[in-house]
């Protein structure tokens, strides 16, 4: 697998911008101290992957997961970033189950139109629950199977 | 996972608003460290977050740190010296070196040869 050199860098033009999003305002940044930060960002990531992958391995996986990554940042003593990367996996982790029942709707929907009328005024009422529960999915689809019966 | 799942992820990711870092080139930068295998999602996520929240630390401490309030800038010396002095950077201190002039090497050059001469 061949790997340029350029690939394991980040973006320069995002880097600049959380720079300048970190400094006060007016501030200028040296091209040169750009640079340093991508690249130091890049040492990051290999630094924070090896150290989560000791966690991963003690544990006897073979995956990667979020555990072993916060485990690594407290051991790189990165404890500041703890609470934030919390907030921002919940965050994450809604954004993806919305999606996740936005495509399943879709997949719903095609289902329906295959389906009866008749069916499909009961059904439509069904929806409307399904859309203001989010946590009862799993019941929601066994009325379903009841309907199409 | 195939390729185009990949791309989809890596555009929810951005359009969530949550980061701004590409999350495929962060996961590339995972992959060429040894013995790494498989990486879970969440875990790419918060890598991801982690390096954001890493530049904005360390562009900040280095600018706190250095000269910079009287210059408003952030120099490479700024970068240098806080990767020197605070323990948390110092696994930077090999990608960023302190910079010293020429003569001022050449002259630690000399008194190392002359300490040699002495012995």
């Amino acid at each position: 697998m061949a790997e340029r050199p350029e690939d394991l860098n980040l973006p320069n033009a995002v880097i600049t911008r959380i720079i300048k999003e970190a400094l006060p305002d007016g501030v200028n940044v040296s091209k040169e101290a750009r640079r340093a930060i991508s690249q130091a960002a890049s040492v990051f990531v290999l630094y924070a992957t090896s150290c989560a992958n000791n966690f991963a391995m003690k544990a006897k996986r073979k995956t990667l997961n979020a555990g072993d990554v916060m485990s690594a940042m407290e051991e790189m003593e990165f404890e500041r970033f703890l609470q934030p990367l919390r907030e921002a996996l919940e965050a994450y982790k809604k954004g993806q189950k919305g999606k996740k029942e936005a495509s399943e709707q879709k997949r719903k929907d095609k289902e329906k139109k295959s389906s009866s009328t008749d069916e499909n005024d009961k059904s439509r009422d069904e929806e409307e629950d399904e859309h203001m529960d989010d946590e009862q999915e799993g019941e929601n689809e066994g009325e379903e199977e009841d309907v199409e019966n | 996972m195939s390729g185009k799942n990949m791309e989809e992820k890596v555009e929810q990711a951005t359009n969530s608003k949550n980061i701004s870092l590409p999350v495929s080139r962060v996961r590339l930068i995972m992959k060429s460290s040894p013995d790494v295998s498989c990486i879970n999602q969440d875990a790419l996520f918060l890598t991801t977050k982690a390096t954001e929240l890493f530049v904005q630390h360390l562009a900040l401490s280095s600018y706190k740190n250095g000269s910079g309030k009287e210059t408003n800038t952030l120099s490479y010396s700024d970068l240098a010296n806080v990767a020197e002095e605070t323990e948390t950077f110092q696994f930077l201190t090999d990608i960023l070196p302190k910079k010293i002039l020429a003569r001022d090497y050449l002259k630690s050059l000399e008194e190392m040869e002359k300490d040699d001469e002495n012995l």
